[in-house]
This record gives structure tokens, C-alpha cells and sequence, in this order.
């Protein structure tokens, strides 16, 4: 890195603001979702391996550190998938003005929030039955 | 001056890239492509998903096998497995690359995570059609 190129300015000299949190945000989930898959594969994996792995892994996703880590691959899942749905909307060219990308990023951010209150609250309600 | 501008390439390359050959490895459609071919394919597969799980919670495996009995939760589930695990291979790509500098670590940390990647789409996989076929 000792090339003498003039570089972009670094992330932090700039201003935060709405479209640029929610980008970093699509990244930090899309990176966060790692774990996500392997929880999805291990879900699968353990019922394969037999029914007390199974067991196992259930009741893991039932104590505390697996629903910190379930809740937190949810709402990551759920932001990225809403904000992915808005870049699938770019794609094909609308919504780019300044005020469709605030607006669609507000929209994000309560379709995320909507989306994880009622799937947490099914969830809840049906585990205690 | 004029003569300078005129002689300059038109195009956002470099003379000594043209020369070199150096550019697009027309690949990069193929990656973009692929990225939303998956992501279309999961918003309904992640809905049916998120749905089954809230049925499941507490399940035992029996619960699990006669899930997968049903040969359209199975297809579901690969598909799901699938374009999740394809669609995180593309997006750690793309971090890997505006991350790690210097083309070494840059290809070895690109080949680990593909291969990981592949291990975990043939775990899930297998553990599916395990469920599939499984006596209940």
C-alpha cells in the first residue's frame, strides 16, 4: 500500500445519514447472516443426525444465548430481506429519487421492526402452549 | 493540446490497461445475475420458511420427519438451502474483495469460503433427504 494514488476520503469524514447507515446495514446483516445459515443447516443437520441431537439443538435455540442469537439472525434476516426487496426495486430503475430512497428506506426500517414484533410474537405466544 | 485530448483513450481504461489486456473477465454478469436470481427465489421460500418454523418450535425429530414426508416442504427446503447458501457464497465475495488486500490472502480466503460454502449446502442437503426418507 505504499502506492502514492490519491485515496477516496475514509468512512468517517462523512456526515452519517439515512441512505448511507442503511447500505452499511445491508452489508453488516448480509455478514451477520452467516450465522443464520448455520444455524438453518444445523437445524436440519442435528434432526438428520438423530432424535436426541435434535433434542439438543432445540433446546439450545430455547435457552437464553440461543434466543439472543435467534432473535438477532431474525432481525438481521428481516432488514435484509425488506431492504433486499428495495434494491430488487432499483434494479428496475424506479424509485431512485432522493425522496422515493428515504422514503422506501423509512419503510425498510418499519416493515423490519413490523415483521420481526409479529413473528416474535406468534413465537412467543405459541412456545408457551 | 488538442491533438493530446484527441490521441487519449475514450474509454475508462488506462492506455497501459489496454495494452496489457487487463479488464473485464466478463464474469461479473454472471455474479449480479445469480445474486438476484436467489434473492427473487428466497422472499417466497424465506415467507413458507419463516412460517413452518413458527409451527415447529419445541418440535421433536418425529415432528421434523413428518414434515419432510411431504415431498413439497422437502423440494422447499432444498431450494431454500440452496439459494441461501449460493447467495451468501456471492455476497462474501464481493466483501473478501473490497477487504482483503493483496491477491494471495485475497484467492485463498475466496477459495475456503466457496469450499465452506459447499459443505454446508451438501450437509443441509443430505440432512433434508435424510428427513425425506427417513421411516417414521
Amino acid at each position: 500500500m505504499s502506492d502514492p494514488r490519491p485515496l477516496s476520503p475514509h468512512l468517517q469524514i462523512y456526515r452519517w445519514q439515512l441512505t448511507s447507515v442503511l447500505s452499511i446495514l445491508h452489508r453488516a446483516t448480509g455478514i451477520a447472516l452467516v450465522v443464520g445459515a448455520i444455524m438453518l443447516v444445523s437445524w436440519f443437520g442435528s434432526a438428520a443426525d438423530g432424535a436426541a441431537p435434535f433434542a439438543a439443538f432445540q433446546g439450545f435455540l430455547g435457552s437464553p444465548v440461543g434466543l439472543i442469537v435467534l432473535f438477532g439472525c431474525s432481525v438481521a434476516f428481516f432488514y435484509h430481506l425488506c431492504n433486499g426487496v428495495r434494491h430488487l426495486w432499483w434494479d428496475t430503475g424506479r424509485g431512485l429519487e432522493l425522496k422515493s430512497v428515504y422514503a422506501s428506506g423509512y419503510a425498510v426500517l418499519v416493515a423490519t421492526v413490523a415483521l420481526t414484533v409479529i413473528v416474535w410474537g406468534v413465537g412467543l405466544s405459541r412456545w408457551g402452549h | 493540446m488538442a491533438t493530446t485530448t484527441r490521441m487519449q483513450s475514450p474509454r475508462m481504461q488506462s492506455p497501459l490497461g489496454r495494452v496489457l489486456g487487463l479488464g473485464s473477465a466478463k464474469e461479473g454478469l454472471q455474479h449480479w445475475w445469480m445474486q438476484r436470481l436467489t434473492a427473487i427465489a428466497m422472499v417466497p421460500l424465506a415467507i413458507w420458511f419463516t412460517i413452518a418454523a413458527l409451527g415447529l418450535i419445541g418440535a421433536d425429530r418425529a415432528a421434523m420427519v413428518a414434515w419432510m414426508h411431504n415431498w413439497a416442504a422437502a423440494v422447499f427446503a432444498i431450494l431454500l438451502i440452496v439459494a441461501a447458501i449460493y447467495h451468501l457464497a456471492l455476497g462474501l465475495q464481493v466483501v473478501i474483495e473490497d477487504y482483503v488486500h493483496g491477491e494471495a490472502w485475497k484467492l485463498g480466503l475466496i477459495i475456503v469460503m466457496r469450499l465452506w460454502c459447499i459443505v454446508l449446502v451438501g450437509r443441509g442437503v443430505l440432512a433434508v433427504l435424510t428427513l425425506a426418507f427417513a421411516a417414521s
